[in-house]
């Protein structure tokens, strides 16, 4: 059983939580002046690497809130 | 046929699980700090609790913590005030019935939230899963007493599991 800590409830079991991918993933300045490839590159692509990643979760089985945490993608230890 | 007739509980013909049914919820969303939560709170006569996972008890209602800004009042059947009692309250009865158990071992058959008394007691409330099923888990008394708000077309599951758990 993997523990996840939310920020509001604590430690919850991991079944209770859905992934919500990379963080921090910032929308355009602006928009209409990207090009199809760099478009594609922000909808699209993500980094992969291997240890410390910031990553969105939500407590979906708990209280329904989002948050931002780093966890590392070798041993899914969750930092803080 | 009159509109008591109409009303049927998802666990009326269920024998050996207790149900508590038509109990009145209201979920209220506003910001934490504001006006519009002190407005709340004097109108319900107790804070809007700020501790996750907490309850307040305001006279015959209680204030449940869902969220860093939404609560669930919830009242006894018939309390027809509370859903009009100010304009954040959205009606949600008929989302939940309640179930009562007086056993921890039963639950944490299961159910991963720690419901040792060092963790958990009389005054909180988890919303998490049972017998993975999405239930918001209320501790009233430290006898203990519990309540489970499952969905009501849940009910029947969630009560076949707690019969089956508890070996009846
Ligand atoms: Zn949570």
């Amino acid at each position: 059983m993997l523990l996840i800590s939310c920020p509001w409830c604590g430690e919850r079991e991991e079944t209770e939580f859905h992934y919500g991918g990379q963080a921090f993933v910032a929308y355009p300045a602006d928009p209409e002046s990207l090009s199809d490839e760099e478009w594609a590159q922000y909808v699209f692509f993500r980094d992969n690497p291997k240890g410390d990643f910031a990553e969105r979760w939500v407590h979906s089985a708990g209280c329904r809130r989002w948050f931002n945490t780093v966890r590392n993608t070798v041993t899914s230890e969750f930092q803080s | 046929m009159t509109v008591e007739d109409l009303r049927r509980s998802p666990l009326a013909d269920y024998p050996g699980v207790t149900e508590i049914p038509f109990l009145t919820m209201v979920d209220v969303r506003v910001p934490p700090a504001g006006d519009a939560a002190a407005r709340i709170s004097a109108r319900l006569g107790g804070p809007l609790p700020v501790v996750p996972n907490s309850v307040v008890q305001a006279g015959a209602r209680h204030i449940l913590w869902l969220g860093p800004d939404e609560w669930l009042v919830v009242g006894p059947d018939g309390d027809s005030e509370l859903a009009g009692m100010f304009p954040e309250a959205v009606d949600v009865s008929a989302n939940r019935t309640t179930i009562e158990v007086r056993s921890r071992d039963l639950l944490e058959h299961g159910c991963t939230v720690d419901l040792h008394p060092r963790a958990f007691h009389a005054g909180r409330c988890a919303q998490t899963t049972i017998a993975r099923t999405q239930v918001i888990l209320w501790q009233t008394s430290d006898e203990p007493v519990y309540r489970l708000l499952v969905r009501a077309s849940f009910a029947t599951y969630l009560a076949d599991w707690l019969s089956d758990a508890s070996g009846s």
